[in-house]
Formats: C-alpha cells, structure tokens, sequence
C-alpha cells in the first residue's frame, strides 16, 4: 500500500499546494509513518510557535478580555437604558446624522488599517506610514464628533450626572472613545518607530498588534451603533 | 531580521498562523486588497440596512431590534473574516477557540443581566406614595432611612 500511494497520488493531492494548504492530505509521507503530520499544521509537530505567533496571540487574549469588559458596560446600558428619571431620552438626544458620519468614519478607517498593513507586507515605507497616517486622521475626526456630541449634551443638561441612562451612555460610548484616544496615541508612537528603526521584526509584532486593536475597536463600535444609537433613536 | 530571537525562530513552527495573519489564506477570496474591498463593501452595506432599518417603516417596529441585533452579529462576522483573517483552518483553531470562550463569556454577561434586571424590575413592588414624598421633600442625602417609612419628619 505504501509503495503504491507514493507512486500514483491520491485524488486528494493532484491539486497541489494551492488546493490542500493545510496538507492534510498528507501527500508526500503517505507512506511513512508520521511524516505527514509534521506539514499539517496546528498540531504542535513543526515545534514551539514563533514569538510572531505566541506574541500575537498574547494578544488577541488582551483584546477578548477587552471585550469582556465591554461586555459590563453594555449590560450596564441594557438594563439601565429606560431609567431616564424624567430626563432626556435617548430619541431626543441622539443626532444619527453625526453617527452615521462617525461610523463611516471608523469602518474607513479600519479600512485603512488594512491597507496599511498590506504595504507592510510589501515592505513599503511609504506606502505603510501613508495609510498610517490616514487611519489616525480619521480616527481623530471621529473623536473630534464624538468630543462634539459630548459638549453639546451636557450643555443640554444631559451630562452623565442626569439620569441613570445617561451615567451607563457616557461611560460605554466615553470608554470606547477612551479607546481610539490610546490607539491613535499607540499610532503614532508606531509611526515614529517604523521611521526610526525600519521593518525589524519585534516592529513588526507590534505594528500587527496595533491593526487587531483597531479593528476590535471598530467592531465594539458596530455594537455601539446599532444597539446604543440606533435602537435608541428608534423606539 | 535584527531581533535577538531571530536565530531560535529557525527551529520553529512555522506552519501555524498568528491571529489576523493571512499567510495560508492567501488563495481565497478574503486574501490581499480584494479581502479588505470585500470586507468594506459588505460592511458598509450592512451598516446602511441597519440605518434603513432604525430611520424607516420598513420594518415592523417591535421587530426591529431583532433586524437591529442581526444585522450588528453579521456586520462583526463580515469584519472577523474579512479584516481580522479568522478561517476555519486548523492553524486557527487556537484563535477560534479563544474568541468563541470570550462570545460566551459576553453572552452570560449581558444576556443574564438584561434577563435577571428585568424580572427584578418586574417582581419589586413599587415605591409607596409616601416613601416618594418623603424622598422628594428631604434635601438630598439628608433622609434616614430607618424611620423614613413611619415619621414624615425623617429628614436629619
């Protein structure tokens, strides 16, 4: 049996690499104990993981734990978002026409991100720091609204001292801009070190890292939109 | 590479992807500049269903935090795959897993919350008149709350 799958491939090998990435086919120890296993991955057979691997997957950790803490403040506006005690409510504070805007903002920028980590990919200085710089920007207009619709509530008297309902929409919706407020920060010293030190691998850990965190952000921002903003304005 | 760990990284695993890399998904169609233009056609499209869904009567108005919830979990599925490269790969099976404990853990949080407030919410009785007169008349933070049921002087 093993003479003969060595010389006549299985239909499971004859389209290559580019059909089977994960080899578990098994093509080319098909016949030798073990040797197969050693190109499939995600078996712990290739040996420890590389730092890129344990380093970002340290992360990936921070930012479910980071979602988990979200996770808090939106049960927090769940169940409080009713207790206006007679104050404003959500349809006559929130302004979709500003939310629409900042999350069309945010999804560019995320956007963005992505193409900067392309260029990453292909090692272009230029390229990477280009859409660097346009992902910050954007991020910063979107504080820039979300610091906008801030003052404008509590000069409403609808700060988060009013009612219930407005203590859990200012801590949820102000931690998340807590948030893009770091990042943008973690971008630009990003920047800085790519300029300086170039594409070294402890930057490019890091520069990965960062684009995980600002696409978790966007997508606590798609819970935002919709359950906080939109479902308030709605009912 | 100028990282001191560069030489050790020789002997190892190099067939296992890192969350959000896409070394192996490169032959599928969320890979390179047609993932992320995918990835943002769809989300833009899905955010403005969600828009025509909240704004308009297109939907029936009970109904529509259901539109509202779906459309958000398909939107963060669109990003998952699209921007951070989640596959169902072998190579992802750890970064899978990961997320699928921390979606468990956000269901419990708020899922039982939402669900334990509202039967506390429904099963309180509500305040007696008195009680509230008694809280809007005291200055705040001046009521005793020991006597406050019985006396109507119970302000300090």
């Amino acid at each position: 049996m093993s003479g003969q799958s060595d010389a006549m491939p299985s239909d499971i090998t004859a389209g290559s690499a580019t059909r089977d990435p994960y080899v578990l086919g098994h093509p080319s120890g098909a016949g030798k104990k073990g040797s197969g296993d050693q190109l499939a991955t995600g078996h712990g057979e290739g040996g420890p993981a590389s730092k890129f691997v344990t380093v970002t997957y340290g992360f990936w950790i921070f930012l479910l734990s980071d979602i988990i803490m979200f996770s808090g403040f939106f049960a927090s506006y769940a169940v409080l978002a009713n207790a206006t005690n007679g104050g404003p409510t959500g349809k006559q504070l929130f302004d979709l026409t500003r939310v629409a805007i900042q999350t069309g903002l945010l999804l560019t920028s995320t956007f963005t991100a992505g193409l900067a980590s392309l260029a990453l990919e292909r090692r272009s200085v230029i390229g990477t720091q280009a859409w660097l710089l346009v992902t910050g920007v954007l991020g910063a207009l979107f504080l820039l609204l979300e610091g906008q619709e801030f003052i404008t509530m509590i000069g409403d008297d609808a700060g988060p001292a009013r009612s219930a309902f407005l203590s859990a929409f200012f801590a949820l919706v102000g931690c998340h801009g807590l948030h893009v407020g770091l990042g943008i920060l973690w971008l630009g010293t990003m920047m800085a070190q790519l300029w300086v030190k170039g594409f070294r691998a402890d930057i490019l850990r890091r520069l990965h890292c960062f684009s995980l965190f600002w696409h978790a952000l966007d997508i606590i921002w798609v819970a935002i939109f919709s359950l906080v903003y939109l479902l308030g304005a709605s009912q | 590479m100028t990282d001191d760990t560069a030489s050790s990284d020789a002997s190892r695993d190099t067939h296992d992807t890192a969350p959000g890399e896409e070394t192996i998904a490169r032959n599928e169609p969320a890979a390179g500049l047609p993932g992320y233009l995918l990835g943002y056609g769809l989300a833009s499209l899905l955010t403005v269903a969600s828009f025509i869904a909240a704004r308009t009567g297109l939907i029936y108005q009970p109904a529509v935090i259901s539109a509202l919830v779906v459309l958000a979990l398909a939107q963060i599925g669109v990003h998952l795959v699209f921007f951070l490269h989640l596959t169902s790969g072998p190579d992802n099976t750890n970064n899978i897993l990961a997320l699928a404990f921390g979606v468990l853990i956000v269901a419990l949080v708020v899922l039982g919350s939402v669900w334990i407030m509202g039967h506390l919410d429904q099963n309180m009785p509500r305040m007696k008149p008195q009680q509230l007169a008694l809280l809007t008349l005291c200055p705040a933070g001046t009521l005793r709350l020991a006597s406050a049921v019985n006396r109507p002087a119970a302000c300090r």
